[in-house]
């Protein structure tokens, strides 16, 4: 657990520079920065992430058999499911290891606003897997031998969709700090809401397979994701607030 | 901000965040409440159960609807009291809202089980199966799962405060899902027939039918308000008892 307390002492927590503005862009880029590092030293979280996600993925052929057909129309649904489960796994760790080491009580009496923060944790976590989930997808595609020109649309669909996972997931993260059985919490809260992303995902897939146009899905999703960009960082830091408070 | 804060203002809803004042103003409205209730749930039933017609598709399953639709109804309309009340309790710190919140959430999630339960009876018979996944089961379905998961966190924390002021930011964020519920039949536009009160001039459901149904939104409006009103002074009883263990065991 070294690095969980790595260095909390990044610009975010220091006073502005003299006579200067405390930078949001700077304090920003320093979270994402301390968080990959973070990621990056416990390699594993990341790669257990992904490992769970291609193996929950193989086990459906094992349960309904091998049969092509059934396996292209089952696949995108497979896909985005195991993604979306693989997400929520690693959410209880968003905020957990800095909540207990009081690096988030630091972080949050930083003059940076604390949305930003954790806009900027909140994008931390999507690049630590978000990013992997969608570069294993392809295997997981030829798995269940989906058409190659089906995979641009999944891929993009994925690219919409996960970091709208991670910041609803924020929410979830936030809310349950200091609960008793958080993990198990998580899910019951942020499952229905993820379901139209699901919906939205897997409904562009199904269209270009079923040669229509997949572009008011990919609309749909772009929609959701700037829908909880501003919103989502907004009401998990108000969670927070009450975790610290 | 001299006494200004103390006395707010008439018609301000911070009057009643004094318990006192509450449970006074729902000792007098109760009677009146339980007799309204009363009244149109029997008259609703009577007229519903034996005087309207059974339809010329569905026979008589369709009475069903008398219980299904003012339950769909409640549950959407409790999940949006919860979430004003929520936001009530967050931005002006009502002391009353949150324990309003609270209250209601078990009310609501029971609306949403009759709801789902009732339209599972009715759909055997007139769709040949117990369920199907057309757009408005499924968001009642969320809705239901959504009560469920607020009412998990509520219940999650040592703190009973920490509860519900969590909660409160759940049950706000769960509300972007209550219009999706709402025009869901637009949206998607599948199996479930599209609502028929809502047609402005000529409703699309014959009178006979439409009354029975009314008294029991009334009747079922009405029972929500007598339950919110005890579940809420059970809370603040609870609260006040908390407070007193607290205040002797610090004594001792």
């Amino acid at each position: 657990m070294n690095a969980q307390s790595a260095p909390a002492d990044d610009a975010a927590v220091r006073p502005a520079a003299a006579g200067g503005e405390p930078g949001l862009w700077f304090a920003f880029s320093r979270i994402v920065a301390r968080d990959l590092r973070l990621a990056l030293r416990q390699r594993g979280d990341a790669a257990m992430i992904v490992f769970f996600f291609v193996l929950t993925a193989t086990l459906f052929p094992f349960a309904i058999g091998p049969e092509t057909n059934l396996l292209i129309r089952i696949g995108p649904g497979v896909i985005w499911v195991t993604a979306l489960l693989a997400v929520l796994l690693s959410l209880e760790r968003l905020f957990l290891a800095d909540y207990e080491d009081g690096s988030l009580e630091v972080i949050a009496l930083s003059p940076t606003p604390l949305g930003i923060s954790v806009l900027a944790k909140t994008a931390a976590h999507w690049i630590g897997t978000g990013l992997p989930l969608i570069a294993a997808a392809p295997l997981i595609a030829i798995f269940y031998s989906l058409p190659a020109d089906a995979l641009p649309v999944l891929l993009l669909s994925m690219a919409l969709g996960t970091p709208t996972l991670s910041l609803v997931g924020a929410i979830g993260a936030a809310l349950t700090l200091g609960a008793r059985r958080g993990g198990v919490l998580i899910p019951l809260l942020i499952l229905p809401l993820y379901i139209p992303v699901l919906i939205f995902g897997m409904g562009a897939v199904d269209a270009t397979l079923a040669e229509l146009p997949a572009a008011p899905y990919l609309l749909f999703l772009g929609a959701g994701l700037l829908l909880a960009l501003p919103l989502s960082p907004w009401a998990a830091s108000a969670a927070l607030r009450q975790a610290l408070a | 901000m001299t006494d200004r804060s103390a006395t707010p203002k008439r018609g301000s809803l911070h009057r009643f965040a004094n318990p006192g004042r509450f449970l006074r103003l729902g000792r007098t409205l109760m009677p009146w409440l339980v007799a309204v209730c009363g009244l149109c749930m029997a008259s609703g039933l009577v007229l519903g159960l034996a005087v309207s017609p059974p339809d010329y598709q569905q026979g008589e399953s369709v009475r069903i609807m008398y219980v299904h639709v003012p339950s769909a109804w409640m549950a959407l309309f409790v999940y949006t009291a919860m979430a004003a009340a929520s936001a009530a309790s967050l931005i002006w710190k009502h002391p009353l809202a949150d324990l309003a919140a609270k209250a209601s959430a078990p009310v609501g999630a029971a609306f949403a089980f009759l709801a789902l339960a009732t339209g599972s009876i009715w759909g055997k018979p007139t769709w040949g199966t117990w369920w199907v996944w057309d757009a408005r089961l499924t968001s009642m379905l969320i809705l239901f799962f959504l009560y469920l998961g607020y009412i998990a966190l509520v219940n999650a924390f040592e703190d009973p405060e920490r509860g519900r002021k969590s909660a409160a930011i759940l049950a706000l964020v769960g509300f972007i899902n209550v219009p999706i519920i709402k025009y869901s039949v637009d949206w998607w536009n599948t199996l479930h027939q599209p609502a028929s009160i809502s047609r402005i001039g000529t409703p699309a459901i014959h009178s006979s039918m439409l009354w029975p149904l009314l008294l029991m939104a009334v009747g079922f409006m009405t029972f929500y308000a007598i339950l919110l009103i005890l579940r809420v002074r059970s809370e603040i009883a609870a609260q006040r008892l908390r407070v007193a263990t607290m205040a002797s065991v610090r004594r001792e």
